[in-house]
């Protein structure tokens, strides 16, 4: 019996949220030492597996299986590959921060970790599950506590937040679920992911199925990822979430959309893949020019970094949708870049917002002289999302414009026959969008930190606190980390991803 | 049938049944000679009186796969789908009476307990009668005690009201279910049994031929029969269009009786409904057959969009979960109509099981909760749960399971339940109806949201004391929302007892 690394990820905020609900709830320092300690568990030990994955060896590694419901063909069944791997540290590494940002809360503290906690250990579950039916009990799981975190914590209209965040991922994991079931009952009735993949290649009318059927399953999964249109959840959402909820669920939760898009859509219908993607590209491109200028108008700064989690997110799709090593590397460098990007962002906008109860940046200023280091943090995150290189979406942006690029100077790939020029207008277009999210982080960060007034009001805030710092550091220093060293992560990730074309045949 | 060959080992099958009536007895006694003991020591009594039978009921457990005789003069059969409806009676009946021990009813004394054992027995004889003459006993038993206990707080006009109103729906019911099986007794010329019926009534048989040749109309007085026996089904399991009772006996009725009628009562119906139309008539086999066959999918359709949409306008709790519990028994319905129409019975039948009991533990959850927090607010609006995150967290984390398991979100048991109904829909093609089934799902995450909600996000008053609930409620709270979860961890036994209890059902 190998060691359950994989398991213990999971079930270390499971546990910590149990025990959280048996402390007495005015002792809020242990209720938070407890999920921060659970937290840091599970980060360290998704380290350990990116550091132990064995790179000679390739594919799916640390597996656990076990029968659960043999009547249904389900079984408990999680591995990880180089694709996944570094989603889970990406999770590890947002929950720590998320738990570190939230330090001061005192109302209902018990509560909030519990439910924090279970959302993250259905997000490492369902990054690690590969049966499907066990996946979308993970992804279902993470729905609820996001609604009673929304309703019972958040600002603003948080009801109707929360109201419209819960129904839009529910129809669109109904649209997926609807979509994989047809498969899974076409292809041998076994919810495993190797099986339905095996299964539906050997379909003798495969080719026809995988095109009907794939549409609904990415669309539905793209929903989590807030494809275009249908992203109309995620700024409102996160604009009501309190500050932890928008950190998991902009860097991470979303991440899982994109990935189950890519793991059960992709990966199970290559061929419904190569039809549709040239045209859900242009949804994506539409996400990154949409998203990023309405980021550009917008004065609330939550809404504008939910606005940026929506174009980062377009970036990613529109690498899958690339559909070769370019640009499914460039989408999995700029989930774990962008994940880790987003939590900071929205780490810091919660950090200045407790402080100022001022959500308005305009009314903003100077407030380098008082959180030296909030501006720090908030220059490599703007640096890290227009990709500046040297930082971590340098190599992730990049590879995702040479990649659609790429795949449109090939035939390799079929593109439904004749839409490959289609993909380096995208390509071009794409690379232009850069320019709009550097207008816009410039702007604020220069508004909000650098200018020479301040108004006397901002100048009483209290500094940022050692809890914080260190919330704000972490990532700082993998956003640079990445951005120095792409391969450190780029070496597993690519592996991950050369099977993945393998197997789809691009 | 004579009585004439009466071995009393047959006695046997109808062991733990015996031991409820003496153990009904032994509350009575007791409530007597102590000169009223404490309501709180019957009700544990009685939970403790109920488990005793629940392992006489497990030592005489018949075996998988044994084909189990009819017994007491072609009466009774005591298979393995008896035993699982029953320990899901029993233990209905066993929380009902922890919690009715918590709750504040006027005079209860011994003749509550007794009154909610004597429903409990006769739901047992429900699902095990194999004969008409039993089952109309066995379900006036049930409907008469369930009348007293609906009505049992005189004091309350709401209650008296319940009460009546139930008993007067009720009798209306029973009435028609009576003249439908006098039909089937006349046009069968003087069968009872159910075996015996089905034999009358398929076509090929040369006694219906000779039937048929002599009365014409054997068919037609047949088909009204089943009709009118359906009525009495749908009543007792509150399905459109004889559901209007519920939510007002619902909201009258003492909490913790509620929660019995909407658990254990619907769970009889629904064991009695299944043995009566499959064993008296198989389908395909007659065109009598295909009524029954016919009509499951629009009364389950009706059921499940009728109980959700109006428990979406419902203010009072109560009510809301009347409403749901009526959408619930919609979901049973489905897999009633998958099994009338699946090639693989038993998965369709071992579906509509499962759902049952998983459905059982957190309705009978909810009212629980319910009924302790009303109490202790006076108020059973929805509103007035308000802020209980603040006030009671565990408690407030326990309604929110108790929600998400009725809605079916994973990863509690009400999900498993969902899923195995839905999908023997889906294996006897039965598309449109799962569809149907999904957009109700959906409809029902607004209402039990709405609970969430109003706990969560409301404030409510913030200085408001934790809400008092006894010691047995706060038992049974806490036991069954670890088996929300747990339960869905450890499924597979349990679903393989209710395939297997499916399996000797259709053996």
């Amino acid at each position: 019996m190998i060691f359950p690394i994989l398991s213990l990820i999971m079930l270390a905020p499971v546990i910590g949220a149990v025990i959280i609900l048996f402390i007495p709830k005015d002792r809020n320092d242990a209720i938070k030492t407890v999920a921060a300690a659970s937290a840091m568990v599970s980060m360290l030990l998704s380290l350990l597996v990116v550091f132990a994955y064995n790179r000679d060896q390739g594919g799916f590694q640390f597996a656990e299986k076990a029968s659960w419901i043999p009547s249904l063909g389900v079984s408990y069944y999680v591995a990880v590959d180089g694709f996944s791997a570094p989603l889970l540290l990406l999770n590890g590494i947002v929950l720590f921060c998320a738990v570190l940002v939230t330090w001061n809360l005192t109302d209902r503290a018990r509560e909030f970790f519990a439910f924090l906690l279970m959302l993250a250990a259905g997000v490492f579950g369902a990054f690690m599950s590969l049966d499907l039916f066990l996946f979308l009990i993970f992804y279902e799981l993470v729905l609820f506590p996001v609604y009673v975190l929304v309703a019972g914590w958040g600002s603003g209209p948080r009801e109707y937040a929360a109201m419209k965040l819960t129904i839009y991922l529910f129809l669109g994991s109904l649209a997926s679920i609807l979509g994989l079931l047809v498969i899974y009952y076409a292809s041998g009735r076994s919810f495993s992911f190797d099986d339905m993949q095996r299964g539906v290649a050997a379909l003798k009318d495969t080719v026809a199925l995988q095109r009907t059927w794939f549409l609904p399953v990415f669309i539905g999964f793209g929903v989590l990822a807030s494809i275009w249109p249908l992203h109309n959840w995620s700024p409102d959402g996160y604009a009501s979430a309190p500050t932890a909820v928008s950190m998991l669920h902009g860097g991470v939760l979303k991440a899982t959309g994109a990935y189950a898009a890519l793991r059960f859509g992709v990966q199970i219908m290559p061929e419904g893949a190569k039809y549709w993607l040239p045209v859900v590209a242009f949804l994506c491109l539409a996400n990154v020019i949409y998203a990023g200028s309405v980021a550009f108008r917008q004065k609330d700064l939550k809404y504008i970094i939910g606005f940026a989690s929506v174009a980062h997110l377009g970036l990613v799709l529109l690498g899958i949708c690339a559909l070769n090593v370019y640009g499914l590397n460039g989408a999995g460098i700029e989930l774990f870049a962008g994940g880790v990007m987003t939590g900071l962002m929205f780490s810091l906008v919660g950090i200045i917002y407790e402080r100022s109860h001022e959500r308005d940046f305009s009314k903003l200023n100077g407030l380098v002289k008082v959180m030296p280091l909030a501006a720090v943090g908030f220059v490599i995150g703007s640096l890290t999302a227009m990709g500046m290189p040297g930082f971590s979406g340098f190599p992730a942006e990049m590879q995702i414009f040479m990649g659609l690029w790429s795949a449109s100077q090939t035939n390799s790939l079929m593109f439904a026959g004749q839409l490959n020029w289609w993909l380096a207008v995208i390509a071009i277009v794409g690379v232009l969008t850069i320019l709009i999210t550097a207008t816009w982080t410039l702007r604020i960060g220069r508004q909000m930190f650098f200018t020479d007034a301040i108004t006397p009001d901002w100048q009483q805030l209290p500094p940022l606190t050692g809890i914080e710092k260190v919330a704000i550091i972490l990532p700082c220093i993998v956003c640079i980390g990445v951005g120095i060293l792409p391969n450190s992560v780029m070496n597993i990730i690519e592996i991950g991803v050369q099977a993945m074309v393998k197997s789809i045949g691009g | 049938m004579t009585l004439t060959q009466f071995n009393p080992l047959e006695l046997l099958a109808v062991l733990p049944e015996l031991a409820l009536v003496i153990w009904a007895l032994v509350i009575l006694a007791a409530d007597l000679i102590t000169g009223g003991i404490k309501r709180r020591t019957l009700g544990l009594l009685t939970a403790i009186g109920m488990v005793g039978v629940l392992i006489i009921s497990l030592i005489t457990m018949p075996q998988a796969g044994q084909i189990t005789p009819t017994v007491l003069g072609a009466l009774i059969r005591n298979d393995l789908y008896t035993f699982v409806f029953r320990t899901i009676f029993i233990v209905a009946g066993a929380i009902t009476a922890l919690i009715a021990g918590d709750f504040k009813i006027a005079r209860a004394g011994g003749e509550f307990y007794a009154l909610l054992i004597l429903a409990t027995m006769s739901m047992c004889v429900m699902a095990a009668s194999v004969d008409i003459i039993m089952l109309y006993l066995a379900t006036e038993a049930a409907s008469i005690s369930l009348y007293l206990l609906a009505g049992f707080m005189r004091d309350t006009p709401r209650s008296a009201e319940a009460g009546m109103k139930y008993f007067v729906f009720g009798a209306v019911a029973s009435t028609v279910m009576l003249f439908g099986l006098s039909l089937l007794y006349g046009a069968s010329g003087g069968m009872t049994g159910y075996p015996p019926l089905s034999i009358v009534f398929q076509q090929q048989s040369p006694s219906t031929i000779a039937l048929v040749s002599q009365y014409p109309d054997t068919f037609t007085l047949a088909s009204f029969g089943l009709l009118f026996v359906m009525v009495g089904f749908m009543f007792k399991t509150s399905a459109v269009p004889f559901h209007f009772w519920s939510p007002d006996v619902y909201e009258g009725a003492p909490t913790p009786v509620s929660g019995f009628l909407s658990t254990a009562s619907k769970a009889a119906g629904f064991a009695v409904m299944m043995r009566f139309i499959y064993y008296a008539f198989p389908p395909g086999l007659s065109p009598v057959s295909n009524i029954w066959v016919v009509m499951m999918q629009p009364i389950a359709i009706l059921t499940m969009f009728l109980g959700n949409l109006l428990a979406v306008t419902q203010t009072n709790i109560k009510r809301m979960l009347a409403y749901s519990s009526i959408a619930q028994a919609g979901y049973m319905l489905m897999g009633a109509t998958a099994f009338g129409w699946s090639a693989d019975r038993a998965d369709a039948l071992a579906s509509i099981i499962f759902y049952v009991g998983t459905y059982m533990i957190c309705n009978i959850a909810a009212f629980a909760i319910v009924g302790a927090v009303s109490v202790h607010l006076g108020s059973e609006n929805i509103t007035d749960f308000a802020g209980m995150s603040r006030r009671s967290p565990y408690l407030a984390l326990a309604m929110v399971g108790c929600m998400l398991s009725l809605t079916g979100a994973p990863p509690l048991i009400g999900f498993i339940g969902k899923l195995f109904v839905f999908r023997a829909a889906m294996n006897a093609n039965l598309i449109m109806l799962m569809i149907v089934g999904i957009i109700n799902v959906l409809i029902s995450v607004y209402y039990y949201l709405g609970v969430t909600r109003a706990m969560y996000s409301d404030k409510g008053d913030q200085s408001a004391p934790a809400i008092k609930i006894g010691s047995n409620t706060t038992w049974v709270v806490g036991v069954s929302s670890v088996a929300l979860v747990l339960l869905t961890v450890v499924a597979t036994p349990f679903w393989n007892l209710a395939l297997e209890a499916a399996r000797s059902f259709l053996s």
